[in-house]
């Protein structure tokens, strides 16, 4: 389970509804989804608290304790953009479909716009912001420019935390199995020609670190 | 006058050159700042109230709940009491509050009444619109009567391509502050130089007072030129909450409904021609929407503009659902896939091959040899002469078939000033009022400058996305790169001659002795005989040069750095599961002339993207409407199908890059790249199944029902 459990009981809040449980009624699945931790929260949904009003809560985001007052109806995602200035993570569909939002929660590649702020709660986040120093590029990131699979550059950070979530699993895909991965990620501008190539490049830079 | 024709193709350096997208990293790293990022300590969050219903008159609006909630700073009523509202999505009132979610609630207590008003919202059938259908008048040429009655060989066919959506992944909107002297106005914009007075003229404000900022924008493909009354809106929230900013952008159910479409258009089409493939007759009854302003008619018929009979009809379709925009090429992917379809149809029916039928009659096209060089290229490339065979002898379950696709565009160079600053330091600044919506336009210009500076890339700063900026045009129409490359390679040979004249002396030469290479001022001829960029510079003494450079559009193509007239061919391979009706693009290839290219490795992404875009419409995007309720069914990314990474087949771009295309300037690569591609894939299924599926997009339920019909004939 989380490391939720360790904190003090009025640092876990519980909502009553999140949009979480919305997808798994609706059977919302995708390969980038991770129904692991959906199916953590779930149980733990069964002995929800109800939260009304503003909250202050502690999130883990990029190694660094933030903290932040939300509704309990905020999605990380906007509290994230609104409340944090952290805004790589972009807003686009704003219901688990496009990707623009992926990041990486407890370990597992997810959306941002269908995670509520206060079930982040102990849970280490890691946005694009967070996947390299000031300044310097990750290789990911690095594979993208060379292989110019960007245009007005709104999806990348998406696609970019979906490579790296899925290159930290898989270290050495095949062609196929890239585009599962990214099947969860979607483009306006169509960047998809450069993409594997980047993808399969990064793969090759991580393992040669 | 200074000579600013672009250096011969085999001595540019940096031009030309696939160099990778220079903002690219602040974007894959997450750190680039698009309007929607904007965000200020004060900020306030604006929220939209819209329409539920296509067609209705407001009677009542009763803010008192609203205006109770804590949080809430101002409220704006945009169609009051007495407002037709034309289409459901129509903004009727504005909140802004200190947190999203409060202004969401906001609008939530807003009680609007309408009177509700009978709608239309649907097009297809055109028997169904009634007095909604405006006849838009009969256009003859030749006497297509004759042409018919005569004819050896005739078709007919019907066709069709569904109104569909911009889909801006950054939705439209701004951040907006108004000041107590200025306003600062941060929209995602496709117009920097203009948008701005665009806001202005709808506060009722000078032009002086609305400073534009836009550094980053998220896609517009032709949606994002005016300010709209969200940005003037936000505007008017930012000013009755004491000036702090307001930043309100459309949620995507909005965005999909009335930020912008491209209109549908269907059409019967008659062909007649010869056995040999030679075509001599044309007919068409079009109709088309575009929403409550209707539709007018695509460029009918595409490329084959001369086929020496023609008679067309077209009527204009006026719709309760929201208005369309521009959308990358305006009406000529629609245009296209209507042409292409019949010709390809007519080809069919005479069991020539439509490689063939296309080839012979790019005769009656404005560029015969060049559409004639481009198939041949395409088909190579695609291996059309091995693969193809006529559908009526496909067999199996899954059959692949091969399809064309044609476009013709103008792209001329929109009017551009740009300005250079040669610092004594010997840093370089380039300003342009322009923007760089995803199309590189800031590596190309900075490549421009390098290359003319003989400088390399990093010795140029170049600065876009303000309007205190030398003004650009919008960037529509593929005017772009020709415009600003255009005034950039003019400023800097500008500023160039001034340096010249201060370093000229102390090299014992007169200035136009001089060039600059390598980082260099050299004597020409003379390479021994040189300084250093930096050396030269600090020659000017303490003030900067500075120099504008200018592209005007009607003597641009007299001075030779850009001009208009680009020609495409794409051609589509698919294969159609027969059972299940699935289409999967297996390759598509594309021939692109856009005369000097600036950056090959952009351009070519540009071209993909474009692609990506036409497999997007040929087989998922489709703007459905509800006659019952009068609202768009499927406004969001869930049911209003975009392709992803496993849907787009490969991808194969071949640049017509050559001395003769070379040698006519710049020309606009945007549009003419994202037209043949619908056409190339519709024609690829119809062959695959030996059937046209008459309209696009190519769902399997389609698909099915024309393999269906074809049995029940």
């Amino acid at each position: 389970m989380s490391s939720s459990k360790e904190k003090p009981k009025d640092q876990q809040p519980k909502s009553a509804f999140s949009r979480r449980s919305w997808l798994q009624g609706a059977g919302v699945s995708g390969s980038v989804l991770s129904t692991g931790l959906l199916a953590e929260d779930a149980q733990a949904q069964t002995a929800a608290n109800v939260m009304s009003g503003e909250v202050e809560i502690t999130l883990d985001i990029n190694g660094k304790k933030r903290s932040v007052k939300v509704e309990p109806r905020v999605t990380l995602l906007d509290a994230l953009r609104n409340r944090l200035d952290l805004t790589g993570a972009k807003r686009v569909c704003d219901r688990g479909t496009c990707g623009a939002c992926t990041m990486i929660v407890g370990g597992k590649v997810m959306y941002g716009c269908s995670v509520l702020a206060v079930d982040a709660v102990g849970k280490p986040i890691q946005t694009i912001e967070g996947i390299a120093p000031e300044g310097q590029l990750h290789p990911v990131s690095k594979a993208f420019v060379n292989h110019d699979a960007q245009q007005c550059g709104y999806c990348t950070p998406g696609f970019i935390m979906a490579t790296k979530g899925f290159l930290d699993r898989n270290p050495n895909p095949t062609t196929e199995q890239i585009d599962k991965a990214l099947s969860g990620n979607l483009c306006r501008c169509g960047t998809y020609m450069g993409m594997k190539a980047a993808v399969l490049e990064a793969a090759k830079e991580i393992k040669n670190g | 006058m200074a000579d600013y024709k672009w250096p011969p193709m085999d001595k540019r350096r940096v031009m030309g050159k696939r160099i990778a997208r220079l903002d690219g990293p602040m974007k894959s790293s997450g750190r680039a700042k698009y309007p929607s990022d904007m965000n200020r300590s004060d900020l306030l969050f604006g929220a939209l109230l819209t329409s539920p219903h296509a067609h209705a008159k407001v009677t009542g609006i009763d803010l008192a709940a609203a205006k109770a909630i804590k949080g809430v700073t101002a409220i704006r009523v945009i169609s009051g009491p007495g407002t037709e509202i034309q289409w459901a999505g129509t903004e009727v009132a504005a909140v802004s509050a200190v947190t999203e979610e409060i202004a969401r609630d906001a609008v939530k207590a807003i009680k609007v009444t309408y009177e509700v008003l009978p709608h239309l919202v649907k097009e297809d059938n055109l028997a169904k619109v009634g007095a909604r259908a405006k006849a838009a008048g009969e256009q003859v040429t030749g006497d297509p009567d004759k042409a018919f009655a005569e004819a050896e060989a005739k078709t007919a066919g019907d066709y069709g391509i569904p109104v569909i959506t911009h889909c801006c992944l950054e939705p439209h909107g701004s951040v907006v502050a108004w000041g107590k002297d200025k306003i600062d106005f941060w929209p995602s914009t496709q117009a920097v130089s203009t948008v701005g007075g665009d806001l202005a003229k709808m506060l009722e404000l000078p032009a002086t007072q609305v400073h534009v900022d836009c550094q980053y924008m998220g896609g517009g493909f032709g949606a994002k030129f005016p300010a709209d009354r969200w940005g003037a809106e936000a505007a008017r929230l930012s000013k009755e909450s004491g000036g702090r900013p307001v930043k309100m952008f459309l949620d995507r159910a909005t965005e999909l409904t009335i930020a912008g479409v491209r209109p549908s258009h269907f059409a019967k089409i008659k062909v007649a021609g010869k056995k040999d493939g030679t075509i001599t007759g044309w007919q068409s009854e079009s109709w088309a929407t575009g929403g409550i302003g209707g539709g007018g008619m695509a460029p009918l018929p595409y490329v084959f503009t001369n086929i020496p009979n023609r008679r067309m009809n077209h009527t204009q379709v006026s719709l309760n659902t929201g208005p369309a925009r521009a959308w990358r090429a305006p009406n000529h992917p629609q245009a296209s896939f209507l042409t292409c379809a019949a010709i390809t149809d007519f080809a069919d029916a005479i069991k020539m091959d439509p490689y063939e039928v296309f080839f012979k009659n790019a005769a009656v096209s404005a560029r015969p040899e060049t559409y004639r060089k481009q198939l041949a290229k395409a088909a190579e490339l695609i291996d059309w002469k091995k693969k193809y065979t006529h559908g009526a002898q496909k067999t199996g379950t899954l059959r692949r078939g091969l399809g064309i696709g044609i476009a013709t565009w103008g792209g001329a160079g929109h009017a551009s000033k740009c300005k250079i600053t040669i610092h004594p330091d010997g840093t370089v600044e380039v300003e342009l009022g322009s923007q760089d919506i995803g199309t590189a336009t800031r590596t190309c210009i900075t490549q421009v400058a390098a290359e003319t500076l003989g400088l390399p890339m990093s010795g140029v700063k170049v600065k876009l996305g303000d309007n205190s900026y030398p003004p650009s045009g919008p960037s529509g129409g593929s005017t772009t790169i020709g415009g600003v490359s255009s005034s950039t390679r003019k400023a800097a040979v500008n500023a160039l001659e001034k340096l010249f004249e201060k370093v000229a002396p102390s090299l014992g030469v007169t200035p136009d002795q001089l060039e600059a290479d390598d980082s260099r001022v050299v004597v020409k001829g003379n390479p021994a005989k040189a300084m250093s960029w930096k050396q030269a510079c600090q020659k000017m003494g303490p003030t900067p040069i500075s120099e504008m450079g200018e592209n005007e559009p009607r003597t641009a193509a007299r001075e030779g750095l850009n001009t208009q007239g680009a020609s495409g061919i794409q051609m589509a391979e698919v294969e159609v599961d027969i059972e299940t009706g699935v289409v999967r693009i297996i390759e598509v290839v594309a021939v692109q002339d856009c005369g000097l290219v600036v950056n090959p490795k952009t351009a070519e992404s540009q071209v993909a993207g474009a692609m990506i875009m036409s497999v997007c419409s040929a087989l998922m995007e489709e703007r459905i409407t509800d006659q019952t309720t009068g609202r768009v069914l499927n406004a969001d990314m869930e049911f209003y199908k975009l392709a992803g990474l496993p849907d787009v087949g490969k991808l194969t771009v071949h640049m017509d890059i050559t001395p003769e295309h070379d040698a006519r300037g710049i020309i606009g690569l945007g549009e003419p790249c994202a037209i043949g591609g619908i056409a190339a894939i519709a024609n690829a299924a119809a062959n695959a199944l030996g059937v046209r599926v008459p309209m696009v997009p190519l769902t399997p339920e389609r698909v099915l029902a024309a393999l269906a019909n074809r049995r029940n004939a």
